[in-house]
């Protein structure tokens, strides 16, 4: 492992990488053209801020942003609170439903979101959690839930069980196993679970755009109403989209080495 | 990672300049589309001079708006203070007593608003929308590329001139294009220019038993002669551009004749966004056989729905938004050729006006002569020139225009997809209940 | 940066030992602990579908809310009649598939490579997984508008700088141009996944092989993608269940067609509930698509019992 590998495959590393990262790299420079500049595919031009000026006088991003944070670091805390309980459950009292019950979970997600918009849009609207935060969160714990628990369950299911048998021995309730001896060892992977959980509810598009006009409304809402490219206005919409995408982008970059060790699904043994 | 993490504060710092969202009482449902975007920008002088109402913007694109006003609308659901809605949905909305008939001060001088355009949006003599800006349509050219071919657009031309215009205009070694044209699937894209285009050639949507008339050859004469020439000597992946893309390429120097709305005007005689703002002059839009409903008619309105529970306030701001006092402001933030079309009597007699914008009286003329009541050669049971005025319109026009975009990219020919929009627009009918 | 992180990872549990003292599954407090995620789920699952199905059996038109009325199987008769219908089906399950083996085969590929110690491997590892967090609606405008645009477009670009005619993708690759479109989005999940994996690959065994005279190629087959199979698995059954309902890419994208060569059966009921706004039959098209999704599921659950056999049988 120690010793470096042939140029090569330096070479062919770098090249699959960049040929990966172009669209993004595209919009990240397309967001600094002039609105003349953005449709020539030139890397010489003199860098300005002024879509960027625009896109704020337009919108109220910061509003978007927080709602953004809110929603996904809300409904994550949320799911993970709920998730981490069960799949405690399912990995230390096995039993023949343990399985099915996880299947089962997931399968909720195949559920089309599109064949029940207006069921949903009809309940939250009785419930007068249209456009509220807290409607949004609710439907993201829910959606997210099952992956939430699939992944702290196959955590839990990597804790050597010599230790947990010890510590029973000694008579440790259930509360203490989980808190003092469980938690720690899987903090890790549930860090990395409760990332890709604020990654996916960051990203969704549908219920936000449906469900939340303004009071409620995340950066998807914010990225809908610069969508159809207006006019000579590309380099507009590269900034809203680069204004959408970057917070989520640095935290997944300043957290990647969490999401490298910890994307596992049980998969590794 | 620390170069990253620092990347990421400055970039966060930089952007951290806008302010947060106040609290608000009128919430607005608008489109994304220049004019709309700089009626969002001028409404602080609206909120600054009535400082008890505040204005909550959610701007989206034509598809998303219309599919969140419908659902709020038609389900009483009262997130919307304000929509923007258009030529079709106001009467058949107003018919459902969805909307609320507006009360204008006498200030706001409904008298101003052209007739045709008023009539549009009232129902049994009561208006329940106002417009904020509307549109005929017309042929836009590039004279420069005429002159030097040699080439004369009549005032009138026909759907044979145009195509051989764009034979000769053709020029695709160059990156320029014969004709732009929508191509976009969608009731209110591609719909909008083929609707008309059927009404010339002698079509109609339904006949007087509300029989679907898609299998006929006027439909197919026109659907035919869209397909020919956009797909001959129009751009590559003239199946995605609607309006704006369009304008985009027409605004930059790549289409030689472009039939669209009376609105690009204003923007294609713009300089610091056009290109060819020396260069467009304009003619009709085409004809076929007859002269009748060759151009549509549409207005982007605002109306207040029945469910908002700040009626008095959205009103306000509506007459605001639609006022002679607002058209002056655009003039003074951007120049008269950009103010929004197709409203007032008095922009067009304003001399400022007609001198900024050489096309006003053309415009003027098209918006005035465009008639929804009389847009076929044969008689019809519907209103309305590149819709008909039902509820189920808007599910026949989106997959017909499927179909004829399907066409214009070759993966089905005209017949089959005038077969196939036929056979649902009658299952759409009879499930509709017009035929038994 | 470049730092190895992936050697700092135990090179994977030790075997389970085996099954202590089991706390029975009836124990009240494995209950306790398990039914709030299940019952807020099971609501989540029950109700909307309840409704779904109720209102597939009316007549419900949002622009026609006056007409109601029990209609029987009328909405499933119309939406089977509909002509789109069944091509739609096999759209979803061409999309699906092309997209699951464009990441899975890809992702492998690529995790490979980056298994390999080369300069600058943590930032190019950066790159590479960027476009999992890019939201679906920005991606398919990136892709839209700034690479397969005919005319302005990236491609366009270098086909006309090699002189060759630009090619109009989205009108006449419009299939194509979404599956790459969604792949560009799942591979780097896939290549998280199974270079994950990879890293907790052993050693020894491989260099063992190196001494056994096998050439990479053959270590690769017989040792490396073994030992993926789970991950693989895994990426799957994860990918699958995100794809059934892939949405915002065709939205934003093609909408469907041209013509109705997009059409997923996501997109025909969106297009009929929201864009036409017959939720009655659009009601229909959500019934069936859950029993399709239940197929699918039922054939995943099959293929990964047999692949995690040994995750549950603890």
């Amino acid at each position: 492992m120690n010793e470096k590998a042939p140029i090569w495959v330096g070479v062919l590393g770098w090249a699959v990488a960049l040929v990966i990262f172009m669209p993004i790299f595209i919009i990240a420079i397309t967001a600094f053209k002039t609105e003349q500049d953005a449709y020539s595919l030139t890397l010489f031009f003199t860098p300005t801020l002024q879509s960027f000026h625009e896109v704020f006088e337009r919108s109220h991003y910061l509003s978007f942003v927080s709602n953004s944070v809110i929603v996904s670091f809300g409904s994550t805390f949320l799911s993970l609170a709920i998730a981490v309980p069960a799949a405690y459950s399912l990995a230390f009292f096995p039993g023949k439903r343990a399985q099915k019950t996880l299947l089962w979970m997931l399968s909720t997600k195949m559920m089309p979101a599109v064949g029940v918009l207006i069921p949903i849009y009809l309940l939250a609207k009785n419930a007068g959690l249209l456009d509220s935060v807290t409607g949004l969160v609710i439907i993201y714990t829910l959606i997210n839930l099952p992956i939430a628990v699939w992944m702290a369950f196959t955590y839990f299911n990597e804790v050597p069980k010599e230790i947990l048998e010890a510590a029973r021995i000694d008579g440790a309730s259930a509360w203490q196993e989980m808190l003092h001896l469980l938690l720690p060892t899987s903090l890790p992977g549930l860090a990395s679970t409760a990332l890709l959980l604020v990654i996916l509810s960051w990203n969704e598009a549908f219920w936000s755009l449906n469900l939340s006009s303004s009071n409620a409304a995340p950066l998807t809402v914010f990225i809908a109403s610069y969508s159809n490219p207006e006019g000579l206005f590309w380099a507009k919409l590269s900034a809203a989209s680069l204004l959408a995408v970057a917070p989520i982008l640095c935290l997944g970059w300043i957290a990647q080495k969490q999401l490298v060790r910890g994307m596992t699904f049980g998969a590794v043994k | 990672m620390k170069r990253n993490a620092m990347i990421c504060a400055v970039s966060a710092a930089t952007f951290a300049a806008a302010g947060f969202a106040s609290a608000a009482t009128v919430t607005i449902a608008t489109i994304n589309n220049p004019d709309m975007i700089e009626l969002q920008k001028l409404s602080k002088q609206f909120e600054a001079a009535n400082p008890d109402i505040q204005l909550k913007w959610v701007t989206l694109e034509e598809n998303v708006l219309r599919q969140r006003v419908t659902t709020d609308i038609a389900t009483g659901s009262g997130q919307f203070d304000l929509m923007t809605i258009g030529a079709y949905e106001t009467p058949i909305w107003a018919k459902k007593g969805w909307l609320t008939p507006l009360n204008l001060p006498a200030s706001y001088d409904v008298n101003d608003v052209i007739k045709p355009v008023r009539d549009g949006l009232s129902l049994n003599g009561k208006l329940y929308a106002v417009p904020f800006y509307s549109e005929s349509s017309m042929t836009y050219y590039r004279k420069d590329l005429f002159d030097a071919k040699g080439l004369k657009m009549p005032d009138q031309p026909t759907w044979n001139d145009i195509n051989g215009f764009a034979e000769k205009l053709n020029d695709k070694a160059n990156g320029v294009y014969g004709i732009c044209l929508r191509g976009q699937a969608g009731w209110g894209e591609n719909m909008a220019l083929v609707g008309t285009m059927v009404n010339t050639f002698g079509g109609r949507w339904f006949d007087q038993q509300w029989k679907p008339t898609i299998d006929t050859p006027e439909w197919k004469k026109a659907v035919t002669t869209y397909v020919d020439i956009l797909g001959k000597y129009g751009p590559p992946g003239a199946s995605a551009n609607g309006f704006n893309e369009n304008l985009v390429l027409f605004g930059s120097g790549k289409c030689a004749m472009w039939i669209d709305a009376t609105v690009a005007a204003g923007m294609l005689y713009n300089g610091k966004e056009s290109k060819v703002a020396d260069k467009v002059a304009f003619a009709q839009a085409p004809i076929g056989t007859s002269p009748k409903g060759a151009h549509w008619q549409w207005m982007w309105s605002l109306a207040v729905p029945k469910s908002s529970k700040n009626q008095d306030a959205a009103q306000k701001f509506a007459a605001w938004a639609t006022s002679k006092e607002y058209i002056q402001l655009v003039a003074k933030d951007l120049g008269w050729a950009s103010v929004p079309s197709g409203t007032r009597e008095s922009t067009y007699a304003n001399p400022e006006y007609q001198k900024a914008a050489p096309f006003a009286g053309f415009v003027l003329n098209a918006i005035k002569t465009a008639s929804p009541t009389d847009a076929t050669v044969q008689k019809v049971p519907y209103i309305g020139i590149q819709f008909a005025t039902i509820p189920e319109f808007q599910s026949i026009g989106t997959v017909v225009g499927q179909q004829v975009a399907g066409a214009l990219t070759g993966k089905s020919t005209v017949d089959a997809a005038l077969k196939a929009s036929q056979a649902s627009t009658e299952r759409a009918m009879r499930q509709a209940g017009y035929l038994k | 940066m470049t730092q190895h992180v992936l050697d700092a990872l135990p090179a994977g549990s030790p075997a389970t030992v085996a099954p202590i003292s089991p706390r029975r599954a009836s124990n009240p407090l494995a209950k306790l602990l398990l039914t709030p995620s299940v019952a807020v789920l099971f609501l989540w699952m029950i109700v909307p579908l309840a409704m779904t199905l109720y209102f597939s059996f009316i007549r419900y038109n949002l622009l026609n809310p006056d007409q109601t009325g029990f209609v029987g199987l009328d909405n499933y008769r119309y939406l089977l009649e509909d002509p789109t219908f069944w091509p739609s089906i096999g759209h979803t399950l061409v999309l699906i598939g092309s997209v699951l083996a464009i990441s899975v085969i890809g992702g492998t590929l690529v995790a490979v490579l980056f298994d390999q110690p080369f300069a600058g491997r943590g930032i190019a590892r950066l790159l590479v997984i960027a476009p999992f967090f890019v939201m679906p609606t920005v991606s398919a405008l990136i892709w839209k508008n700034m690479v397969l645009h005919p005319v302005y477009g990236l491609w366009a670009g270098i086909f006309r700088h090699l002189g060759l005619q630009p090619i109009d993708w989205l009108a006449d690759y419009p299939m194509w141009s979404v599956i790459v479109m969604v792949a560009w989005q799942w591979l780097p999940f896939a290549f998280l996944i199974l270079l994950t994996s990879l890293q907790s690959l052993d050693t020894e065994q491989k260099e063992a092989a190196q001494l056994d005279g096998a050439g990479p190629v053959r270590i690769f087959v017989y040792i490396t993608l073994p030992h993926l199979s789970r991950a693989i698995a895994v990426v799957i059954m994860i990918e699958t269940i995100f794809l059934l309902s892939i949405f915002a890419e065709i939205f934003t994208s093609t909408a469907g067609g041209p013509g109705t060569e997009t059409t997923t059966l996501t997109w025909l009921i969106y297009s009929i509930g929201l864009q036409q706004f017959d939720i009655g039959i659009a009601s229909a098209g959500g019934v069936i698509a859950v029993i399709l999704a239940n197929v699918v599921s039922f054939f995943l659950v099959r293929m990964l019992a047999k692949n995690l056999k040994g995750e549950y049988d603890k």
